[in-house]
């Protein structure tokens, strides 16, 4: 390692997200096919206008641009009251026209921010840009009779997409997952995509490099790289993470042989664990950007933005303030609950039912009910379970008709049936302890032990412990341990 | 006016068209001739001159929301050079 | 069988509702004369005789019924290559799309089809209508039929010389420099280049989609306005056109222009070739006896038209015809002509990284300059009047060499379509046997005033009555 400078501290990450998420609108951007794609046939949801035929015309989807404008003013952006779009020509098998149909200078949201926190640190991310552009085709690469070919499907072809550049402001892979778990947080919320990694509804672009930082520099503004590496075929949060951590170590030990990375396109080989470097027959990039003339241009006024951000539902990190003040939940429970609004607003109709403790509310949720769910592989919408069948269920506990492990047991059948909780205790005649039967023990069992109560009432306190060990052992452990014992006090003063 | 060229082979790639040496050298003089012609326009100020945008002066010109009908795939895939299972078919892009 | 020949759409019409003559019998007729001339002419490159027939057939069927009709219903009528007809061989005139058949029809050929118009097949033209004598024609070049040694001017050359041909009754054309009025005035035919966004471009093959208009051929000025009111109007396929409400072009169309105001720009006769220049004198001369006045005005920025024109076109051209990669449709990119090739060419190169402030955005500055000049003007006058071309028809091959030379016959009429605005080529007299047109160019959607001065002129001299000697 070069050691010519002695101020040297670190290299420090630089890491700027693109995030590409298909907004959900049921027809697509410029055209009436039908966005429902995912397991259709090829080739099927296709006109005209999406397969680029000679001579057919775009019209662009009202909704869709309601819908980037929606997520411009979530994350804080600037939202144009002039806009247009603007041609983006390059050749590639799966863009049908030859050109993109996108926005270059007049994106519809622009200069946003977004707050992440990471390990209790809170953090700004600058948003440069949000703007709106049309999905490619599907390619998919195969092999025919010891021929290499690709297969081209345009289902996808035209469907809209939102594209959320941030500035290089993330400097590690968690910051960066962190800030696209948020970003899909919000989406969702919004309802305008269901931002699914998987389904490839949502796609992170990270580009990463490092630079030099140096003793008492560390907190001044820097110089950006001289190159960037741009992270492609990412299919997980997961995959972004540890694409992010491996390309940070690779660059380093080529920074630290004293020699400058490839500025280059790489993809993430889950099977290897590594990124290798994408080389395809792409042109190079001069994308001739020029306003699209088949399309009028937009002006807004400040009014329409005004009545659409009233659309606008509270968002995650307001709603997980709000939880911690108003229900004084940990940090923690309430980033939990609010990861979804489903869940959160289960949490709160389930909390407003129970009224008595909204922490006790939220234990069972993120313990029991989440953990019960996740065997399953299921979301809170995905179970018929009522936020007052929980609260009824606690209250049961409360009053020890049932113990708290038989709680958890009745639970697990409510989260799969949707019954309420006393018509379950039935079912699985997990009987809890009724408070005149356990009276009708007590007295029993005092009119059984003399002795204990004698020796009690000379003092020993271990006989009252024998008494409530008996009660217990009758009941079976089903009743509350302090209801037995406050009924054998009161049954004791009583025998007075 | 002064002569200008065109940088035909870089030209020619970005546009996707695989020209042949006379094609380049022909179209090189050609173009080059146009494009002095063309040059004349530099005679007129434009400072401050807003380009004219769209020429029908109308905004905001949208579609609602709503599914139409599509192509059958077999109309879809009609005129296509070669296909496959529903597929459109390209040689591999990929280079080994 | 009665001699057909030479019918206009109204009496054409006139006869089918008289019943004295069936479409079938019109269209058949006409169909077997453009097969026969066509051999000399090359002003088609398919025919549709089935659909045609068929057609026929069926308006004949409604009109035994008594139905009402579109005076369309039962003409025959061609379109250029450019327009995607369903099931009927489209290729723009390139070897490109030579065997390409579209799934769907131009709204526009909808629209005529939906009238009951017939169509006889789909004509010749410059390859994606890049160019202005038909010579660049991917399969052979249409011919003059007023001298077959000369060109019929482009680029919808086909369309020019059905009609005047008689091979057809009217024909549609497409207009993004000049391309149905500079052939309409070599083939003595009337050909309207309306305001841009009057008739849908949607499912007509773009050439440049900030200039392309659609227009048509006929041989009368109230034959067009008939078309007009059957084509123009807002299409929700097509984002730029008007949601204005389309006028009924033909009221009015008798209409005296007395009193109306004509003004002659002087940048368009300073140099003009003398025959011309006295063409059109006379032609005013008619006017002004009907009462027009004439004025003189001034369209400072016309000498930059093509120019401006050559960096816009291009450009739009270059991303248009990117789409054409041989996957979808038609056969590879190495099936361009020479043509085609140049303006991607240029058209890549003027929108290219540090080139496209200099050329693309510099150009739409000078449009707006150039479209400014018109508005002021159309403050003083009601139309403009310029000759549709500075020469007449010219040989084969005259202008092949030099793409500049060939691309300044365009020089009259490429402003009119970076104004955006409507110019209606009208006959106006032959000079050594060769036809000459004048355009009347009117405001944006001014249409019916320009049928209305054409008409009022043409009914005067009767250019339209000296057909082709085939």
């Amino acid at each position: 390692m070069v050691r010519e400078e002695t101020e040297f501290v670190n290299w420090e990450a630089v890491i700027g997200l693109e995030v590409h998420i298909e907004l959900s609108t049921k027809s697509k951007m410029f055209c009436g096919c039908s966005t429902d794609y995912f397991t259709a046939k090829p080739n099927t949801h296709t006109c005209p206008v999406c397969l680029g035929l000679p001579g057919a015309m775009p019209k662009a989807n009202k909704l869709a641009i309601k819908y980037t404008q929606l997520i411009g003013l979530a994350l804080n952006c600037k939202t144009r009251t002039g806009s247009k779009f603007d041609r983006k020509n390059y050749f590639y098998p799966d863009l049908a026209k030859g050109f993109q149909i996108s926005q270059y200078d007049l994106p519809f949201s622009e200069n946003g921010h977004m707050f992440i926190t990471t390990n209790g640190r809170t953090k700004k991310i600058g948003i440069t840009r949000a703007h709106l552009e049309e999905d490619t085709g599907k390619l998919i690469h195969t092999k025919l009779n010891g021929t290499r070919l690709t297969l081209v499907d345009f289902n996808r072809s035209g469907v809209p997409l939102i594209e959320i550049v941030t500035e290089p402001d993330i400097s590690s892979s968690l910051e960066a997952k962190t800030y696209a778990r948020n970003l899909q947080q919000v989406v969702r919320y919004l309802k305008v995509s269901d931002a699914d990694m998987e389904k490839g509804s949502m796609r992170i672009e990270p580009n990463v490099s490092l630079r030099k930082v140096t003793k008492g520099q560390e907190s001044m503004v820097k110089e950006l790289p001289p190159y960037k590496v741009e992270l492609k075929n990412i299919n997980s949060f997961k995959f972004a993470e540890k694409a992010i951590e491996y390309e940070i170590k690779r660059q380093r030990k080529i920074l630290e042989s004293g020699k400058m990375p490839k500025q280059e396109t790489r993809g993430w080989n889950e099977t290897k664990q590594e990124t290798v470097s994408q080389r395809s027959k792409e042109e190079a990039h001069d994308y001739r950007y020029f306003p699209e003339p088949d399309l009028p241009p937009f002006a807004f006024e400040e009014k329409y933005f005004k009545s659409i951000s009233e659309e606008i539902p509270e968002l995650p990190d307001e709603k997980r303030k709000r939880f911690t003040k108003d229900y004084s939940l940990a940090e923690n429970d309430a980033r939990t609950l609010t990861e979804g609004v489903e869940l959160a607003k289960f949490f709160e109709e389930a909390a407003g039912a129970y009224k008595k403790d909204p922490k006790i509310v939220a234990n069972w949720i993120t313990g029991e009910v989440l953990r019960r769910l996740n065997e399953e592989n299921k979301t809170i919408s995905d179970s018929p379970l009522l936020p007052a069948s929980l609260a009824e269920l606690l209250f049961l506990i409360d009053k020890g008709e049932i113990t708290k492990a038989n709680g958890k047991e009745i639970l697990a059948n409510m989260i799969k049936t949707g019954d309420d909780p006393r018509a379950t205790v039935i079912k699985l005649k997990v009987t809890g302890i009724s408070d005149i039967k356990l009276e009708e023990i007590v007295i029993q069992t005092i009119s059984r032990n003399p002795k204990a109560i004698e020796d009690y009432k000379k003092g020993k306190e271990a006989s009252l412990m024998f008494l409530i060990g008996q009660v217990q052992r009758i009941t079976k452990g089903q009743a509350k341990p302090e209801k037995v014992r406050e009924f054998v006090l009161r049954k004791l003063s009583e025998a007075d | 006016m002064s002569k200008v060229k065109i940088d035909i082979n870089h030209v020619s790639k970005l546009a996707n068209l695989n020209l042949t040496k006379e094609e380049k050298e022909k179209f090189e003089k050609q173009l080059s001739s146009v494009l002095t012609y063309i040059s004349q326009l530099n005679e007129i100020e434009t400072e401050g001159v807003e380009p004219i945008g769209h020429i029908t002066g109308m905004v905001n010109v949208l579609r609602e929301d709503e599914p139409r009908p599509s192509l059958s795939q077999e109309d879809s895939l009609l005129n296509a050079s070669k296909k496959q299972n529903g597929f459109f078919q390209v040689d591999s892009i990929f280079e080994e | 069988m009665k001699k057909l020949k030479g019918l206009t759409i109204k009496e054409a019409s006139k006869l089918l509702e008289a019943k004295e003559i069936s479409a079938k019998e019109l269209v058949a007729d006409y169909i077997s004369r453009a097969k026969k001339l066509n051999k000399n002419l090359n002003s088609f490159l398919t025919f549709a005789e089935n659909e045609a027939i068929d057609q026929a057939e069926r308006i004949d069927k409604l009109r035994r019924d008594n139905q009402k009709l579109s005076p369309l219903a039962g003409i025959p009528f061609a379109a250029k290559d450019i327009f995607s007809t369903k099931g009927i061989k489209t290729t723009a005139g390139s070897k490109v799309l030579e065997s390409y058949i579209p799934v769907y029809d131009a709204t526009v050929v909808g629209k005529l089809f939906e009238a009951g118009a017939c169509i006889v097949g789909k004509t010749n033209q410059d390859a994606w209508a890049h160019g202005s004598s038909g010579e660049n024609s991917d399969f052979r070049p249409t011919k003059n039929p007023y001298d077959t040694s000369r060109v019929p001017g482009g680029s919808s050359s086909g369309s020019a010389v059905a009609t005047a041909a008689d091979q057809v009754i009217f024909a549609t054309g497409t207009d993004t420099g000049g391309s149905i009025r500079l052939p309409a005035a070599f083939c003595n035919v009337v050909g309207l280049k309306p305001t841009y966004g009057r008739v849908s471009r949607y499912g007509i093959i773009a050439m440049a989609s900030s200039l392309d208009s659609i227009g048509h051929f006929t041989k009368t000025v109230f034959d067009n306005a008939l078309v007009l009111n059957t084509t123009a109007g807002l299409d929700e396929m097509d984002a730029t056109t008007s949601p204005l409400k389309i006028d009924n072009y033909t009221d009015e169309i008798r209409k005296s222009p007395s009193g109306l105001k004509v003004g002659l720009p002087k940048e368009y006769f300073e140099g003009l070739n003398k025959e011309i220049k006295q063409n059109i004198t006379k032609a005013l001369n008619v006017l002004e006896r009907q009462g027009v006045i004439i004025e003189n005005v001034s369209l400072p920025h016309t000498k930059y038209g093509v120019a401006t024109y050559y960096i816009i076109q291009p450009s739009e051209v270059s991303s248009n015809l990117a789409r054409y990669d041989g996957i979808r449709f038609g056969y590879d990119r190495d099936n361009f002509g020479a043509e085609a090739k140049r303006r991607i060419i240029l058209g890549t190169y003027t929108l290219s990284s540090g080139y496209y402030d200099a050329y693309y955005l510099k150009a739409m500055k000078i449009r707006r300059l150039i479209r400014q000049d018109f508005i002021k003007a159309f403050k003083k006058v009601d139309v403009i009047i310029t000759p549709t071309s500075a020469s007449l028809p010219f040989k084969f091959e005259e202008k092949t060499d030099d793409p500049l030379t060939m691309y300044l016959s365009d020089i009259y009429t490429t402003n009119i379509n970076l104004a955006g605005i409507p110019s209606l080529n009208v006959p106006c007299g032959f000079i050594d046997n060769l036809p000459t047109g004048m355009q009347i160019i009117g405001p944006d959607f001014s249409e019916k005033l320009l049928y209305r001065v054409g008409h009022s002129y043409e009914q005067e001299s009767r250019w339209f009555e000296r057909r082709p000697n085939l």
